[in-house]
């Protein structure tokens, strides 16, 4: 999960990295109220789960509480990157000397964590990372001893520190670590990790996204996104609360399967066949007749949604709970588009006899059934 | 032989006594694997399913010198310490089924098993299976036959699809393993790759990889120089959009990388024959044994 800028900045300060002097404003009120207190000029920054902010003009300058009050007031409840602004943070503005690039993430590949550093900060860093190569330092760090200071040193010099800025920086990577390894990061970083004119090190901006599997040690968020504040759209939250995963598309196919890889197979089938998906809905293993019919719910509170194509290979997964499920949202949901079934393995026979009874059809071949999906979704007249 | 477990591999299950694990240990053994004990830490001396059960795994191993590999049902939070104590045990493979597991535990243990040269398979995976033979994990046996075809997937379901395809078109499977769908996980292709490679009761090779991170163009390189047996290729997600976690945690693109695409040519450039549905398996095989 991803983190907002403030809530990094809380996870940074517990480390003691330097950060700007800043306030949390929810009102325009409380906007000029921080920056009467700083007492210089600040810069106002949207706090949304999503990037590039700073391009959609979520980031704005004011120099005076009045002015600050006046961005607060366009800022607070617009939209920006698709999400209501409900906060900003208000801070001082820093006087710019340079400009530098402190991350720490995952490489998958090396199954280890890494750590980056770049004399090339404030911009994006997977585009440094394509031209320019040779201006980016990483270390791959050993998670079990975790690290240590000689690595930190080298990440500086590598990167082409010298002196003070190179001791500097070896320490806040060795603070970073510590973000880390507390908050069982996905990813942190700092970007840009400023230099004032004046020599010091201040963190402009926080990033970091939390492991969602590590969740239970970190109680305040995981009821953070219980209470619905999280960057999922509110399908996919309805989906994540009964054990489901899914994902909007643009399409006009419905798919539900059991088994992520499954999933995204039945997708490329509808589209090897002519069609486009609609969204990605795992149900998951061993979902039951009541998991399936929130499923065909939430696939059909989509209305661009013309078909659905169910795909089921029942391992742990029985099909006779599935067909129930099916079977119960075809009585119960306001909303029908025509559904295209493939089911086999597990109780195969038991739900075959259930939608039989039912007269609801189904196939067995998974690219039988996505030919037929697309053909269903041409002369749908689904609203 | 065969690879990694067979019908004299000695199996521990960890967690035998929860609802998971009753329920596979049942399926597990009367498909005819070779389960001498469980561990339940609190339960020791009781009996599942008269399965002896201990409270550590060294007391398992004391008692059952022959357990040479371990599956843990473990629930999420206290897998990683599951996994530590097999591997404190020194046991050769270990399989993970356990999902949701915190990703920097994954990275520490998945360190530590390498460091020891112990197999571990998963997190997040359905198991290992030696069809007619040892079946260490989750899947639904009837879909699998002996055979000769060598099969690796990040998948559960797609691993069944495909073996259901192959099965019907009269190819069997030498071994299949469900490498799992969490993005830091033990054994890789390239780990498989080898084994196969190997492996004299394995002609050919069928990888099911999917979108996110990189393991399928490093298998891509690895065949390139290693590999003499034909391998086919099926990659999930090609419709699948940037950004976006597809259900597995490990199923995501991110920025450029762990794109179908790249995917796909880097193994069509290293020689790998690469499908379009998992159907079209039986017919790629043929045309390359």
């Amino acid at each position: 999960m991803r983190l907002f800028e403030f809530e990094a900045k809380d996870a940074f300060r517990r480390v003691g990295l330097p950060l700007p002097r800043g306030q949390l404003a929810q009102t325009p009120d409380e906007a000029e109220k921080a920056a009467t207190e700083l007492a210089c000029p600040v810069v106002i920054k949207v706090q949304i789960l999503a990037g590039g902010r700073g391009k959609a003009g979520g980031i704005k300058p004011a120099d005076s509480p009045k002015e600050a009050r006046k961005v607060a007031e366009q800022l607070l409840g617009a939209t920006i990157r698709g999400c209501t602004v409900r906060q900003v943070l208000v801070e001082e503005r820093l006087t710019i000397a340079q400009e530098i690039y402190l991350g720490i993430t995952v490489d998958r590949a090396r199954r280890r964590p890494v750590a980056i550093c770049s004399a090339m900060g404030g911009v994006d860093i997977e585009q440094v990372a394509e031209q320019h190569p040779e201006k980016i330092a990483r270390i791959l760090l050993d998670p079990v001893l975790g690290l240590r200071e000689f690595e930190a040193r080298k990440l500086a010099k590598t990167a082409g520190f010298k002196g003070q800025a190179f001791l500097q920086i070896a320490a806040l990577t060795m603070q970073l670590w510590k973000v880390f390894v507390e908050n069982d990061a996905e990813l942190t970083e700092i970007n840009p990790l400023v230099v004032t004119s004046d020599g010091r090190f201040v963190a402009a901006d926080a990033r970091l996204n939390v492991d969602d599997s590590s969740l239970f040690r970190h109680k305040a968020l995981a009821e953070r996104v219980d209470a619905g504040v999280s960057e999922q759209t509110e399908l996919e939250q309805r989906a994540a609360r009964s054990g489901m995963t899914y994902v909007e598309l643009d399409g006009n196919i419905g798919i539900i399967g059991n088994g992520a890889g499954l999933v995204m197979a039945t997708m490329d089938a509808v589209q090897y066949y002519g069609g486009t998906p609609a969204n990605f809905l795992d149900v998951g293993g061993g979902a039951t007749a009541d998991r399936m019919t929130q499923a065909l719910s939430i696939v059909l509170s989509h209305p661009a949604v013309k078909a659905v194509f169910i795909n089921i290979l029942g391992g742990i997964t029985r099909c006779d709970e599935m067909a129930r499920g099916i079977v119960d949202a075809q009585k119960s949901l306001p909303r029908k588009a025509p559904i295209v079934i493939r089911m086999i393995g597990t109780r195969e026979k038991e739900g075959a006899d259930i939608l039989r009874t039912a007269k609801i059809p189904f196939l067995d071949t998974m690219d039988a059934a996505a030919r037929l999906a697309v053909q269903e979704a041409k002369r749908s007249k689904a609203k | 032989m065969t690879v990694l477990v067979g019908k004299n591999t000695g199996v521990l299950v960890q967690g035998i006594t929860g609802r998971e694990g009753q329920f596979h240990t049942q399926a597990m053994r009367e498909y005819g694997t070779r389960i001498l004990a469980g561990t339940s830490p609190g339960k020791g001396g009781t009996q599942e399913q008269t399965i002896p059960v201990f409270d550590s795994v060294l007391d398992a191993k004391e008692q059952f010198p022959a357990i040479d590999a371990s599956i843990i049902f473990v629930p999420a939070r206290f897998a990683p310490d599951a996994v530590y104590e097999a591997l404190d045990a020194k046991l050769k493979v270990i399989v993970v089924i356990t999902e949701h597991i915190a990703l920097h535990d994954e990275m520490r243990f998945v360190e530590l098993a390498r460091e020891q040269g112990s197999y571990i398979i998963g997190p997040n995976t359905p198991g290992i299976i030696t069809p007619g033979q040892c079946k260490l994990g989750i899947m639904p046996s009837h879909v699998f036959k002996p055979g000769r075809i060598g099969l690796a997937s990040r998948s559960g379901t797609l691993t069944y699809e495909m073996a259901s395809s192959l099965t019907k078109a009269g190819l069997g499977q030498s071994t299949a393993i469900g490498l799992g769908g969490d993005p830091i996980v033990g054994m890789s292709f390239v780990d498989a790759l080898e084994l196969f490679e190997k492996d004299k009761d394995t002609d050919a090779i069928v990888l099911i990889g999917e979108i996110g991170g990189s393991a399928e163009e490093e298998a891509a390189e690895y065949i390139k120089t290693h590999v003499s047996k034909p391998v086919i290729a099926y990659i999930a997600g090609r419709t699948a959009p940037a950004g976006k976690r597809m259900g597995h945690a490990g199923a995501i693109i991110s920025g450029k990388t762990g794109t179908a695409d790249s995917k796909i040519t880097a193994l069509r450039d290293a020689g790998a024959t690469v499908i379009d549905r998992p159907i079209d398996v039986d017919q790629a095989l043929r045309k390359r044994l």
